[in-house]
C-alpha cells in the first residue's frame, strides 16, 4: 500500500536538477513590468508632503501609484481591514509600503523607489509593552482572560509560591524564496495571480475586491514555495494585490519579488511574548494553581494576532494538569512589522511559559525536572479508553480517569502520577484530555537518550572544569490540531482518473517543502491501490479547489488527505459498481489492489483497462471530495469548548556545551521521540521533525530582532540576523517515531507533524540554562534567545556577579 | 558590454552592464533559473556555482570578473540528475522546499572534488549554505554516503 512508505518528495527529482519552478523563475512575455514599494522611514507619523516627480521620471518608469490612485479597496489584513496596500496618508511602521513603482526592471523598480521626498510629521512610535499598556493600544477592548478554578484563592492558599519572567524574542521567517507574485490580467478583465501564498483563497478574495472584481474572476494559483513557516499565510497579500492592481492598470503582466533586505524589513514575524508567572505549589513539587499574563507585541495591524495570542492561550498548559489556572492575555499594538503567524502560531510562546514554571520550579525546590514534570502530567490515556472515558463522569460533569492506575503499573517507577488522582483531566479550556501519552514516551525517551547516566556524568564533568559547562534539558510537547478559527477546518479536492488509468489529483493545500502532495497522491494512490508515483500532483488552483483554507496550523494533511480519499472513493465506488453490474457480481467484491482491479472472480484488469472500460460504460471519472472536521467547537471569549480534535506529543533530550568566557554555546546531542500517529510517510515526517527542531533552536538560540529606539529593525539581512546553519545542527540527533496510531479518525489514522516538533527545541534552552546554573548557585534567570551575550549575563547572575 | 561567458561547457553570448552580478546575468539573460536569489549579500549561498572550480555565491560576482572563466551551475551538475549527490539527495529526501538546495550541491559537489573523505567538521567549514528547512543532518548524511559511494 502506498501509504505508511517513506517514499521521497515528490519534487525531488526537480529539486535536485534546479528544474523545479518557483514563481520567480517562470519565463515573462516581452512587455512584463517589475514593481517595487515605495518604504516609510519613520514609524509613526503623518505624511505632510509627498512629491514622486523623480520617482516618476525615473528610468524605466511605467506608473506610480499612490493610496489615491487605487480604484477599489486594496487591503492587505486576513481579519480586520486594517491594513491599506498603501499607506491612507499616516505611517505605522518603518518599512511600511507608501507608494508602488512599476518599471520596466526589477532593478529601475528599485532604484526609482528611492527617489521619492516624503514629508513625515513624526510621532513618538510605541515600541515597548510598557508604553503601549501606558496608552492602551491593543487589539479588542482589553486583556482576554481565561480561567479555571479559582486561581486567585488557589494561589493564596498554596503552602509555597514561586514569581517569575520570562522574555522570548520573536522570529523571522526567512523562507529562502522571498515574496514573490505574478499577475497575468485576462482578457475579460479577470486576473490569473501565481502567487508563493500558503493561503491562495484569501489572496484570491483580496485581490477580486482591489480590482473590483469577484472571486469567480480571479484565479491564483500555487505550485511551490520556497519556505513558507507561516510567513507566506497573510503576508503573500501585498504582493499579490500590487501586481494585479498595476496589471489591471497597464494591461501587462507584473511581478513583484520583495529583495531580501525589503522582505524583512516589510513583513510580519513571530510575535515576541512576555510571560508572568505566579505559581503556587505544595511540599511535593504539585502545582496548585497558576497566574499567567501574557504580553505580546503585535505590530501596527491585527492580522493573525489574536489567533495567536489564543493558541498562546491554549498552550499555556502544555503537558500539565493544573486545578487552578487564570491566563491573562495583552495583545499590544506597535508601530513594528505586523507580527503574524509562524510555525506554532502562538502555541511555541505559551508552551515555553509553563516549561520555564517547572524548570525553575526544580531550581528552587532542588528537586529532578523530570519527576516535577511527571507528578504535574495529565493522566496516560490508555489505548482504547479515550471514547469510554465520557462514560465515567459524575453527576457533577467532572471525570473520574481510571487510567492513572494503569499508566501507573503500566510505566511504573516512582516518578509516575498517584493512582485514582482525583481530578478530572480537563484543560484550562475545559477540553478532555483522552490521548495524553506523554507518561510511557517520557519513559522511552530517557531510556533512548541515556538520561540518567548521562546527568551524573555531566555532573560529574562540570565540577572538574572551569571554563566549559555542560547541561542536558529535557521538554515534553503536546500540541492541539485544528485551527481555533472552526470554519477553517473544511477542505476539499478534485480527483480524476483518464480512461488511460492515469490519476490527476487536486486539493486546497499548498506545497511549501512538507511533503503534502506527497502524502495526499498517497493517500489517492491508496484507494485505487496504485503506485504513488501513478497519481499525478498539480499545482493549487482556486478555479479547480474552492474556499480553500491556509495550509497552516499543521492540518494540511489532515485535511486536504480526507478530501482526497472522498473524493477517491467516490470514483472508486462508481467504478466497482459499473464493473460489478458488467461482470454479474455485487460491487463489495471489485478489489483495487497492486495495480489491479479484479471484479470478484469474473475479471482481473490493469487499472488502466479498469478505467477505460468504465469510460465506456459512461462512468463519471472526475469527483470532488469534501472533508470537514468533526466533533471541534469552541468559544473563544469564554474559552471553553473543544477546540482541538487530539493532540500531538513529543519530547526530546537535549545537551549543550557552553563557554563560560564568552557565552558562545552549541548543541552537542539531540534525541527526539515523536508521535506521528501511524505516519503517512515516515521520512517525510522525521525531515519536518529535524527541521523544526533546528528552527526551534534558532528561535531560542542565535535568532534575534533588534529595533531601534527609532523602530528600525536593525537586523534586516543574513549578515546580521544569524538562522542555524550547518554548524550548528547537534553532532548526534537521533529522531525516531513513536508507534501508535491516532485514536482520533484520522486520514490512516496518522497525526499532523508541521509544527509541533518546533516546540521540542525549548529542551536546548532548558539545557542552556541548566550549564548556566552549573555556575553558580543562584537562579540564571536565563531569557530567550539565548545569544552568547545572554548567556554570559546568565551566568555571572548565577554566579551572583549579575 | 557584450561578453562571452563559458556556462557548463557551451559559451553564451550576453550584452551586460559590467557590475551586473553573473546570478542575474544566468536568471534574466539566459534563463537558466536553476540558481536561486537569496539574500543578494553572498551570505545564504542559494546562489553558489562553481568558477574554475570554485565554489563561488554568483548574487555579487559582477559578470566583468568572470568572463573567460570556467562557470558551472547546477543546470551542468547533471540535467538528468545522474550525479551521485543527486541521485542521494532524491533517495535520502534531503530536500524539503528545494529552494536552496542547488547552491547546496554545487557546495557539496565542490567539497567531494576537493575532500574525498570529509569529516562533520570538513562539512562545517566548507557547506556553510543556509536551509531555512533545517535539511542539515541530510545534507552531513549524504555528503558521507556520496563519499562512500565515489572512493568505491
Amino acid at each position: 500500500m502506498s501509504v505508511y512508505q517513506p517514499l521521497p518528495h515528490d519534487s525531488g527529482p526537480l529539486h535536485v536538477t534546479g528544474r523545479a519552478r518557483y514563481v520567480d523563475d517562470t519565463e515573462l512575455p516581452p512587455g512584463a513590468l517589475h514593481l517595487a514599494f515605495g518604504l516609510s522611514p519613520v514609524a509613526r507619523g503623518t505624511i505632510t508632503a509627498m512629491d514622486l516627480a523623480a520617482v516618476r521620471a525615473a528610468p524605466g518608469v511605467v506608473l506610480v501609484l499612490t493610496h489615491a490612485d487605487l480604484p477599489f479597496d486594496a487591503d492587505t489584513s486576513p481579519t480586520n481591514h486594517d491594513e491599506p496596500l498603501l499607506s491612507d496618508g499616516t505611517v505605522h511602521y518603518v518599512g511600511q509600503p507608501v507608494f508602488l513603482v512599476v518599471a520596466e526592471t526589477h532593478m529601475l523598480a528599485r532604484r526609482a523607489a528611492r527617489l521619492a521626498r516624503i514629508e513625515i510629521a513624526e510621532e513618538e512610535p510605541v515600541l515597548t509593552i510598557e508604553r503601549a499598556l501606558e496608552l492602551d493600544w491593543r487589539f479588542e477592548e482589553g486583556p482576554r482572560i481565561w480561567e479555571k478554578g479559582d486561581a486567585g484563592a488557589a494561589l493564596a492558599a498554596a503552602p509555597h509560591r514561586l514569581k517569575g519572567r520570562l522574555e522570548m524574542g520573536g522570529q523571522e521567517h526567512f523562507y529562502l524564496e522571498g515574496q514573490v507574485a505574478t499577475a497575468y490580467p485576462q482578457e475579460d478583465g479577470g486576473m490569473h495571480v501565481v502567487s508563493s501564498t500558503q493561503h491562495p483563497t484569501e489572496a484570491q478574495h483580496k485581490v477580486a475586491v482591489a480590482i473590483g472584481r469577484h472571486m469567480n474572476d480571479v484565479r491564483v494559483e500555487t505550485r511551490r514555495m520556497g519556505g513558507g513557516f507561516g510567513g507566506k499565510e497573510s503576508q503573500g497579500n501585498s504582493p499579490a494585490i500590487a501586481c494585479a492592481v498595476a496589471a489591471r492598470a497597464t494591461g501587462r503582466v507584473c511581478r513583484m519579488r520583495y529583495d531580501r533586505d525589503d522582505d524583512m524589513t516589510i513583513t510580519g514575524k513571530r510575535h515576541d511574548f512576555r510571560v508572568d508567572y505566579d505559581v503556587g505549589y505544595d511540599d511535593t513539587g504539585r502545582i496548585l494553581a497558576i497566574d499567567f499574563t501574557h504580553y505580546t507585541r503585535c505590530g501596527w495591524g491585527q492580522d493573525l494576532s489574536l489567533a495567536v495570542g489564543d493558541r498562546a492561550m491554549l498552550h499555556a498548559d502544555n503537558a500539565y494538569l493544573v486545578p487552578n489556572m487564570r491566563i491573562t492575555s495583552h495583545r499590544l499594538r506597535t508601530n513594528m512589522q505586523s507580527a503574524t503567524a509562524f510555525r506554532g502560531f502562538g502555541g511555541p510562546q505559551g508552551l515555553f511559559g509553563i516549561e520555564q514554571v517547572i524548570h525553575h520550579l526544580a531550581h528552587v525546590t532542588g528537586r529532578d525536572e523530570i519527576e516535577l514534570r511527571r507528578l504535574n502530567y495529565y493522566a496516560e490515556c490508555e489505548d482504547g479508553a479515550a471514547p469510554q472515558a465520557s462514560a465515567t463522569r459524575t453527576a457533577s460533569g467532572a471525570t473520574r480517569l481510571s487510567s492513572g492506575t494503569g499508566a501507573a503499573k503500566r510505566f511504573g517507577g516512582a516518578h509516575s502520577p498517584e493512582p485514582n488522582r482525583p481530578l478530572a483531566n480537563l484543560t484550562p479550556y475545559g477540553q478532555e484530555v483522552t490521548d495524553f501519552i506523554l507518561h510511557a514516551m517520557t519513559d522511552r525517551i530517557l531510556a533512548m537518550a541515556d538520561y540518567a547516566r548521562r546527568k551524573d556524568e555531566i555532573d560529574g564533568w562540570n565540577a572538574q572544569s572551569p571554563i566549559l559547562k555542560r547541561g542536558i534539558g529535557f521538554v515534553p510537547v503536546k500540541f492541539g490540531i485544528s485551527f481555533t478559527n472552526t470554519q477553517l477546518n473544511q477542505a476539499g479536492a478534485l480527483v480524476s482518473v483518464y480512461h488511460d488509468g492515469s490519476v490527476i489529483l487536486n486539493h486546497g493545500g499548498t506545497e511549501m517543502g512538507q511533503g503534502l502532495n506527497q502524502k495526499v497522491a498517497q493517500v489517492v494512490a491508496a484507494r485505487f491501490g496504485l503506485d504513488a508515483a501513478k497519481v499525478k500532483i498539480t499545482a493549487t488552483d482556486t478555479f479547480k479547489v474552492p474556499n480553500t483554507s491556509a495550509t497552516s496550523a499543521s492540518t494540511g494533511s489532515d485535511l486536504n488527505g480526507m478530501a482526497a480519499q472522498n473524493a477517491a472513493d467516490t470514483i472508486r465506488d462508481r467504478m466497482a459498481q459499473s464493473l460489478a453490474l458488467k461482470y454479474g457480481t455485487s460491487a463489495d467484491s471489485v478489489r483495487f489492489e497492486n495495480g489491479r482491479v479484479t471484479v470478484g472472480n469474473k475479471a482481473d484488469l490493469t487499472f488502466a483497462e479498469a478505467a477505460g472500460e468504465c469510460y465506456e460504460d459512461r462512468v463519471a471519472l472526475s469527483s470532488t471530495g469534501y472533508y470537514r472536521t468533526p466533533d471541534i467547537s469552541w468559544d473563544r471569549i469564554a474559552g471553553k469548548g473543544r477546540p482541538f480534535l487530539y493532540f500531538a506529543h513529543g519530547v526530546a533530550v537535549s545537551e549543550v556545551v557552553i563557554d563560560t568566557l564568552t557565552g558562545e554555546n552549541r548543541v552537542l546531542r539531540t534525541d527526539i521521540l515523536h508521535d506521528c500517529g501511524a505516519s503517512l510517510n515516515p521520512a517525510i515526517d522525521i525531515g519536518q521533525i529535524e527541521g523544526g527542531y533546528v528552527q526551534g533552536v534558532g528561535w531560542l538560540t542565535t535568532e534575534e530582532l533588534v529595533w531601534d529606539d527609532k523602530g528600525r529593525l536593525r537586523t534586516h539581512a543574513p549578515s546580521t540576523y544569524k538562522i542555524p546553519a550547518c554548524s550548528d545542527r547537534p553532532d548526534v540527533f537521533n529522531v525516531t517515531l513513536w508507534e501508535g496510531a491516532n485514536r482520533a479518525p484520522t486520514v490512516y489514522r496518522s497525526k499532523a507533524v508541521g509544527e509541533p516538533p518546533f516546540m521540542l527545541g525549548i529542551s536546548a534552552f532548558l539545557a542552556l540554562s541548566n550549564a548556566c546554573a552549573a555556575c553558580g548557585p543562584n537562579w540564571p534567570g536565563l531569557n530567550a534567545p539565548a545569544t552568547a551575550e545572554a548567556v554570559l549575563a546568565a551566568v555571572e547572575r548565577a554566579r551572583g556577579q549579575g | 558590454m557584450s561578453y562571452t561567458l563559458t556556462i557548463n561547457g557551451e559559451p553564451h553570448e550576453v550584452d551586460a552592464a559590467p557590475e551586473t552580478p553573473l546570478l542575474w546575468v544566468l536568471r534574466d539573460h539566459l534563463g537558466m533559473t536553476g540558481t536561486k536569489y537569496g539574500c543578494g549579500i553572498a551570505q545564504c549561498g542559494a546562489c553558489t556555482v562553481h568558477i574554475d572550480g570554485q565554489a563561488l555565491r554568483s548574487c555579487n560576482l559582477p559578470v566583468d570578473a568572470v568572463a573567460g572563466a570556467d562557470i558551472r551551475t547546477i543546470e551542468g551538475l547533471d540535467q538528468d540528475g545522474e550525479h551521485v549527490l543527486q541521485k542521494l539527495w532524491v533517495e535520502m529526501n534531503v530536500a524539503q522546499c528545494g529552494y536552496c538546495q542547488s547552491g547546496m550541491l554545487m557546495a557539496a559537489a565542490r567539497l567531494l572534488e576537493d575532500n574525498p573523505d570529509p569529516s562533520d567538521r570538513d562539512i562545517d567549514l566548507r557547506i556553510d549554505n543556509i536551509c531555512r528547512c533545517g535539511t542539515y543532518p541530510r545534507v552531513r548524511e549524504a555528503i558521507h554516503r556520496a563519499a562512500e559511494i565515489m572512493r568505491g
